[in-house]
């Protein structure tokens, strides 16, 4: 039993928070507001491209790096921190498996996780689920038509993409891998979830230690302080879960699909819960546009309900557990009757 | 990155599984089937009958080394002992204030005598040790607390009371903090004392609890002296005046990992969704958020004892633990009783289990006070 990551690991991680944090402040995560669609500026996708984090997946045969899950996993939670307004998860994550064109940047969105299809507009290529069918297909976006909706969060870029299945895209009708597929989606974004979590949670912390009523620091009353700890539990205990999916998915566990719903459960809810503590310890300046919070306000309350709300995957888990309980009474009965 | 147990740690788990089952059944037996609660006195006794087997098997503190009665176990081996330890259903340890509390302060802050003397009797279940901290005006507060020991030759005379103290009436030594400079306030002037409870002076009264045990106590000092000599190597723990860092050590170790093992809430998930299955009720979503609370309580323990095995040590992070595992006890319990439905309210293990749970956020520290120290000392608020 070794639970922790390597320092390989953490010195990948640690710099894509570099070129993160230098590349992709929240000017950028706005400019994607601004963005008319497909124009969303590549400049900070092209830097993690140079990094080789869209090729983190793929193997060394097709020019990627041929890492696995367990790497993805400190890298997407940058991600979050910084808000990258990039569908890295869709692109490296999910569609690296069928495309490894991913490897120099080619960007590829997908309606796995969910009808809200987030950078339709500017992605090369779209993932798409032929549900009827049970088939995946990968399209050029240029193929498809795109009918545009307005977001919350408008960096997500959304769109609905409309088209018809023909048997030359499809890339696999497999359900194995499309379950799996769904799952590194969940996972991914769970491990976005904590970022975003991270940089909400060290805003509200700066900001309560600055910001001044009743002559004194209001991160000084027991009432600011108490959320912040609840906010603060909530992801600590999440983390170790999406860490524990990562490396699930990236062994073949048989476990996988149940420990990624459990790590997209407590993530989303975590993911939430920070959120609405941090607006609440913000006061009204976190309500406001001008402020950067609502960027990862709003990216929080879209991801924590995409590849599954909390609901969705506590009732994957609970039917997991039924699954477990019923094979172990088979397992009980049989050593009895011996 | 591996979760995978290795062959050796495997090889471990069945040793300790066949053991503890075995045993466990040979000590029900002993006691007709009908084992009371260790925080009474019948019950008490036949618990100590369970400990001094374990501590014959070798069981009783895994991780110690051999030579104070432990078996050299890594914290790895201890956690899979104590998941064991739960899955069997193996009594409470009513020795575990000494076991967990004491004894890793004693390994930190002990002097060679002292652990000859205090440890291998501690897991031989030879002297039995509650913790002497609270007093009626000192329960949060605790550096406030009043209770005196003053120097006088060849020991220390001692004065005040303790109160709330867990199996103070049936345990034979007490360790706590005691006032030794008056001139001093709140931590300073403070000394961490071993007390044999047998001083003339001393008087201990055991009270009633809110689960229906008798396991609370009042200690009385009265002039009550004790000999340097009480405990080899010294009756103070540490240095003289300098209690409070000797006892912060000892809060880490109680709302840290080893008072509660990631072991005890698994096991009563599973416990759990045997009875909805009992009851006829299916793994609801409240089921299943229960059991991944226990679920990613235990793999936060695994990447906390990574670290450890590493070398880092654990701080201010043992407070979000603590409200973590104190919070899900009550979850685990509350949604046992709605399975009962009306026989919740009957006496039985799920019911006493429920009122016990209630008492995890006060004792170890309110969790509102470990909410403080998380906010202050992780998320770096500021204190006043
Ligand atoms: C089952 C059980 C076993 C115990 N065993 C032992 C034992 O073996 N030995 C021992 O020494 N003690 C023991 N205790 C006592 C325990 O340590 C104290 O109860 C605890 O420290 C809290 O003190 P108090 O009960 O005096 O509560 P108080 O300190 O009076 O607190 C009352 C309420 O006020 C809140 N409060 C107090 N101060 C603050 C603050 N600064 N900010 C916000 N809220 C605050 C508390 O959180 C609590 O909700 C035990 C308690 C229980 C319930």
């Amino acid at each position: 039993m070794h639970f922790s990551f390597d320092d390989d690991h953490h010195a990948f991680a640690d710099a894509t928070r570099a070129v993160l944090s230098e590349q992709c402040g929240p000017d950028v995560v706005r400019a994607a507001w601004e963005a008319p669609a497909g124009q969303l500026d590549r400049a900070v996708w092209d830097q993690l491209v140079g990094l080789g984090v869209n090729a983190l997946l793929v193997d060394e045969q097709h020019g990627g790096l041929g890492l696995d899950e367990v790497w993805a996993a400190l890298v997407l939670e940058q991600t979050g921190r910084a808000a990258l307004p990039h569908p890295l998860v869709e692109s490296a994550i999910v569609a690296a498996a069928f495309d490894p064109s991913v490897v120099d940047g080619t960007l590829i969105s997908t309606d796995l996780g969910g009808p809200n299809v987030p950078c339709a507009a500017d992605a090369d290529r779209l993932l798409l689920l032929d549900e009827r069918a049970g088939a995946l297909h990968l399209v050029d976006r240029e193929s498809v038509e795109l009918v545009p909706d307005t977001a919350v969060d408008r960096s997500r870029r959304i769109a609905t993409v409309v088209w018809s299945p023909s048997p030359d895209s499809i890339v696999t009708d497999d359900a194995a891998e499309i379950a799996l597929a769904r799952d590194r989606g969940a996972f991914g974004t769970a491990a976005v979830l904590l970022g975003l979590a991270d940089s909400m949670l060290a805003m509200t912390a700066d900001y309560v230690r600055e910001r001044r009523q009743f002559g004194v620091p209001v991160g000084s009353f027991q009432a600011v302080k108490h959320q912040l700890a609840d906010a603060l539990m909530q992801v600590s205990f999440a983390r170790p879960a999406v860490h524990r999916a990562a490396w699930s998915i990236a062994r073949g566990e048989p476990t996988r699909r149940r420990d990624v719903s459990m790590a997209k459960a407590l993530a989303s809810d975590a993911g939430v819960t920070v959120a609405r503590t941090a607006l609440q310890c913000h006061g009204a300046i976190g309500y406001t546009v001008e402020h950067d919070l609502h960027l990862f306000l709003k990216r929080t309350f879209a991801l924590s309900r995409c590849w599954g709300s909390a609901a969705d995957h506590r009732r994957v888990v609970a039917a997991a557990i039924t699954r477990e309980r019923d094979r172990d009474r088979d397992r009980h009965g049989a050593t009895t009757t011996v | 990155m591996d979760l995978r147990w290795t062959p050796e740690q495997d090889d471990f788990r069945h040793e300790a599984r066949n053991w503890l089952v075995e045993h466990r059944d040979q000590w029900l037996q002993s006691c007709d089937h009908r084992p009371e609660s260790g925080d009474t006195k019948t019950g008490f006794a036949q618990h100590l009958e369970w400990e001094r087997m374990l501590h014959q098997g070798g069981w009783a503190a895994v991780s110690w080394p051999s030579r104070y009665g432990g078996r050299d176990a890594s914290l790895w081996e201890w956690l899979i002992f104590e998941e064991e330890y739960y899955r069997a259903e193996c009594p409470q340890r009513v020795t575990q204030n000494g076991i967990f509390l004491l004894a890793p302060t004693v390994f930190e802050f002990g002097n060679d005598a002292q652990r000859d003397h205090v440890l291998p009797r501690l897991a031989a279940a030879d002297d039995l040790w509650c913790q002497g901290w609270s007093e009626p005006n000192a329960g949060s507060d605790l550096a406030s607390l009043t209770c005196r020991a003053e120097r006088v030759d060849d020991g220390w005379l001692l004065n005040g009371q303790k109160t709330w103290t867990t199996r103070g009436a049936f345990c034979t030594h007490l360790f706590g903090l005691f006032r030794t400079d008056p001139e001093q306030q709140r931590h300073r002037g403070l000394s961490y004392l071993m007390v044999p409870l047998d001083a003339d002076g001393v008087t201990v009264r055991g009270f009633g609890r809110l689960d229906g045990d008798e396991g609370f106590a009042e200690v009385f000092f009265d002039d009550a002296f004790v000999p340097d000599t009480a405990i080899p190597g010294g009756v103070v723990l540490g240095g003289v005046d300098d209690g409070w860092a000797v006892a912060m050590a000892t809060t880490g170790s109680e709302r840290g990992l080893t008072l509660r093992s990631p072991g005890r809430f698994t096991a009563a998930v599973n416990r759990l969704v045997d009875l909805a299955s009992e009851t006829d009720h299916a793994v609801t979503d409240d089921i299943a958020d229960v059991w991944m609370r226990a679920e990613a309580y235990q793999l936060f323990t695994l990447q906390t004892v990574t670290q450890l095995a590493n070398g880092a040590s654990i701080g201010a992070e043992s407070s979000i633990n603590k409200i973590w595992w104190s919070e899900l006890d009550i979850g685990i319990h509350e949604l046992a009783l709605d399975l009962l439905g009306p026989d919740a309210e009957l006496e039985h293990a799920w019911s006493k289990a429920f009122q016990f749970a209630l008492s995890g956020p006060i004792y170890a520290g309110t969790n509102e006070i470990q909410r403080n120290i998380a906010a202050e000392r992780l998320l770096g608020l500021p204190r006043k």
